[in-house]
């Protein structure tokens, strides 16, 4: 049985992770789509400044509604303007930089928390695993978008504000899935090697631990960072989330969604983007997934 | 059937068979020009080592090859048709009902959902048109025929409830082998999971079937000494070629190819060999009333209970002294060592190193007393971390009880060359080495502390029978040139009779026997030991004195 495993591999077998990794990764569609959509994206909106083409905050009533070049528009407005004739290119740029944002900066908390509470649940067992579990089903006993909906409610939209609630929020998947991979990372041998070799405990945490379960934690953290992505829109949509008039896409499909029956590409464009960036980091994140597991693994 | 006229024709031969690797393996074939015959009534072994394609030959008869290898030559002629020319489906139809197979992991060959009966009668309901009562009936006949105790109950039992030592699994997965009458049953590995007692019987079992059933046997295996119990005759496969063919008695005394040789001769001798004394050094490690059982809590259907895993055991093991623990698996031998480095928390006893007793100690206090005792574990895949290099593995230990890193990263270069690996293997990671080389990397780590009592839990038993030798030899000579102290824990009596001065035999958590080699090995005196001693497999056997064996002159 060993042969039959072992065999196909060793030719690759003499490879590092890392090179193995990257071996893999460059034959993953999936992975080459998402890492170069959403390279282009974290491009985009670290130059907007460079490659916007108006101020995003500048109105030009004289200006308002005019369409995007594909339907008839100028090359002077590429994707229109909006109801307050702003241009509507320089806003999605903009636009990019805050859902990049609250993505990143939510999923991070999360990640933090998340992976505290399911390492040491796992790590440990027993009564402390009793106590994290327990957070964990109260977490998931909350929906997300009413207490989100509810907490802005009363302290105001503001960016910071709708961050801090989202990554207080996301964690519950982390927890989940990284306790059960400590769980399993824990029995295997060279942790308890490494405690014979007098190694404290969180250096066998952080070295023996952690880096075996890391793949699990990179492919949550994408889907997290979609996920809050999506909630930070829907609140904008709602008219909680970021605030005008900071050009956040929520907020764009929000102020466009009454114009919904003629001027459609107000909704499109954003939504567009939103779905591009959407997809294309959970491609990464699947991609990812893949190409670690689960030869990868070894 | 019975008349059958060409009754001794082969049932299964194969000619010239060869399966290409993917490209980019170490070798362009995984089994090349391969041939071999498998007659009624006879039980063929292959040996070989890991890797050597003896399991790939099993799973192209059975046409279960894994998708990335394809046979691109010769053929494998079963009843006078060639399974290499016929559909899948027309394999399929033969599988199970003229050919069948025995895994090598009974828990994973059976399916943990439905009860084991269920498991054989899907063999009658996928090929005959039996009544159910028919099938029920046959399948406890069956249960019956492998000896399993009372079938009305086993008939209803899930896998997980049936018993440890794996003996009873492995006899459902060979009663769905048989259920049919095979022409041919090909065993992969059969007995390699199973402790030496229950071998002993499946062996037997297997011996039984070859007379009652007029099948063939194919039967992969990588022990010798299941060989000499049960072969009628060998083949001996090197990097996918045979090298080596003939009938039993022939190729293991008086093996001819060199690797054949080699292998042989890496068998550890049945006869131990002369040992050092040791019984006037100082005591190194003493252990008293070492107790442990493990709380299994209740559920709602069950009250909690507790299970006995060490009664309370004690022993000495003296300076340079090589202590071997033997028993079956759950006879608590792990546990006990377990117990000995807190890896496990004992609840009773002492464990007294060069005059401290470090059970009493807190983990805090026992930490520096770490470096004194360390372990090499039995996987050696499981016992690297595989996202840190060698080298920081290596010097993690001395690190960790204050030795400045340049130091630990000179020492862990010696280290390599003391267990006779290449320098620059600190720099890679342990996916680029093989089982034996991960296993010297774990010596090494475990030296790096420079302990006085050095444990090795099933430390050879995961490797082949070279590699193991050489790992073996490397312990040794570690112990002699370093003064140090070995507890060798093996199920393996053959490997303990060859390394150990003294050994303890424990049975369910209880040390039954203790003494020396000789006196344990020559002269047992409680039931348990004659037991085990008996079960060992190819007792007619020992390893030939080779030098004295010329190779046939070749012509």
């Amino acid at each position: 049985m060993s042969a039959t495993a072992s065999a196909p591999l060793s030719g690759k077998a003499r490879l590092t992770p890392r090179q193995r990794f990257w071996h893999r990764a460059r034959h993953h569609r999936g992975f080459v789509f998402g890492a170069v959509v959403l390279a282009t994206i974290v491009a985009v909106a670290i130059f907007a400044p460079l490659i916007a083409p108006h101020d995003p905050y500048l109105q030009v009533l004289s200006d308002r509604m005019q369409p995007p070049v594909f339907l008839g528009g100028t090359w002077h407005h590429p994707l229109g303007t909006d109801a307050l004739g702003r241009d509507y290119l320089s806003r999605l740029l903009y636009g990019a930089r805050i859902s990049l944002l609250i993505g990143l900066v939510a999923a991070t908390i999360s990640a933090v928390i998340g992976t505290t509470l399911g390492i040491l649940a796992g790590y440990f067992g027993g009564r402390v695993d009793t106590v994290v579990t327990f957070l964990i089903n109260v977490r998931l006993a909350l929906p997300v978008v009413l207490v989100a909906l509810a907490v802005v409610a009363l302290l105001g939209g503001s960016l910071t504000v709708v961050v801090s609630v989202l990554g207080l929020l996301l964690w519950d998947r982390f927890a989940v899935v990284l306790r059960s991979a400590t769980r399993q990372v824990r029995t295997i041998e060279y942790v308890a090697a490494a405690e014979v070799l007098g190694a404290s405990l969180p250096r066998i945490l952080y070295k023996d631990i952690l880096p075996n379960i890391a793949n699990h934690l990179i492919v949550i953290a994408t889907l997290e960072m979609a996920h809050a992505i999506i909630l930070e829109a829907a609140l904008s949509f709602l008219g909680l989330g970021v605030q005008p008039p900071l050009p956040s896409w929520g907020l764009m499909i929000s102020e466009g969604k009454a114009m919904l029956l003629f001027q459609s590409w107000l909704i499109t464009i954003p939504g567009v983007a939103l779905f591009l960036l959407v997809l294309a980091i959970n491609m990464f994140g699947d991609g990812i997934r893949d190409v670690t597991t689960p030869e990868g693994r070894d | 059937m019975a008349d059958d006229p060409s009754k001794n024709d082969p049932i299964l031969s194969i000619r010239d068979l060869t399966v290409a690797l993917p490209e980019g393996g170490d070798r362009p074939y995984a089994v090349e020009g391969l041939s071999l015959e498998v007659r009624p009534r006879e039980i063929v072994c292959i040996v070989g080592e890991s890797g050597s394609g003896k399991s790939i030959t099993a799973f192209t008869t059975m046409g279960l090859l894994p998708g990335a290898l394809r046979p691109t030559g010769g053929e494998l002629r079963f009843e006078g048709r060639d399974l290499l020319a016929i559909r899948r489906k027309e394999h399929a139809a033969l599988r199970g009902k003229k050919i069948a197979m025995v895994f090598q992991e009974p828990m994973s060959a059976l399916n943990p959902c439905y009860m084991v009966g269920d498991q054989i009668v899907e063999v009658f309901a996928t090929h005959t048109a039996l009544s159910k009562a028919e099938r029920k009936a046959k399948t406890l006949a069956l249960m019956d025929e492998v000896k399993l105790p009372d079938p009305e109950r086993i008939y209803r039992s899930y896998p997980h409830q049936l018993s440890g030592g794996q003996r009873q699994r492995q006899r459902i997965v060979i009663a769905i082998a048989l259920a049919l009458d095979p022409r041919l049953l090909i065993a992969d590995e059969p007995t390699t999971a199973l402790d030496v007692t229950t071998q002993a019987q499946i062996l037997h079992l297997f011996g039984q079937l070859r007379e009652n059933h007029d099948a063939g046997i194919l039967f992969v295996t990588h022990n010798f000494d299941v060989v000499a119990e049960i072969a009628d005759r060998v083949v001996v496969m090197e990097k996918g070629k045979i090298v080596e063919e003939g009938p039993v008695g022939d190729v293991l005394n008086r093996p001819q190819h060199p690797y054949t040789r080699l292998l042989i001769s890496a068998v550890p001798k049945r006869h131990p060999s002369p040992r050092d004394e040791v019984s006037g050094k100082a005591i190194a490690l003493k252990v008293e009333g070492l107790e442990k059982s493990f709380r299994l809590p209740g559920t709602m259907f069950r009250e909690g209970t507790s299970i006995k895993a060490v009664a309370p055991a004690s022993f000495a093991v003296r300076e340079n002294e090589t202590l071997g623990i033997v028993g079956e698996s759950g006879s608590g031998k792990s546990t006990l060592v377990r117990c000995l480095i807190r890896l496990i928390e004992p609840n009773h006893g002492s464990v007294e190193i060069g005059g401290v007793d470090v059970a009493r100690l807190d983990k805090r206090a026992f930490r520096i007393h770490r470096k004194d005792i360390q372990i090499i574990f039995q996987d050696p895949y499981g016992s690297l971390n595989p996202r840190r290099t060698v080298g920081d593995q290596l010097i993690e230990g001395p690190v960790n009880f204050g030795v400045p890193r340049e130091t630990a990263i000179q020492r862990a270069r010696e280290l390599m060359r003391i267990v006779r690996m290449d320098e620059d293997a600190v720099q890679r990671y342990p996916v680029q080495f093989s089982g034996g080389q991960r296993q010297r990397i774990c010596i090494a780590r475990a030296l790096a502390v420079e302990p006085k009592i050095l444990i090795a839990d099933e430390a050879v038993s995961a490797l082949d029978v070279s590699v193991q030798k050489e790992v073996l030899n490397l312990l040794n000579d570690i112990k002699k040139r370093l003064g140090l102290t070995l507890l060798f824990i093996t199920h393996d009596l053959r490997v303990a009779g060859e390394v150990c001065d003294n050994v303890l035999v424990m049975e369910k958590g209880e040390i039954v026997e203790r003494g020396s080699v000789a006196e344990v090995f020559g002269n047992p005196r409680h039931t348990y030991t004659r037991a085990l001693l008996d079960a060992m497999p190819g007792k007619g056997w020992d390893v030939p004195d080779l030098s004295a064996i010329a190779t046939r002159p070749t012509a």
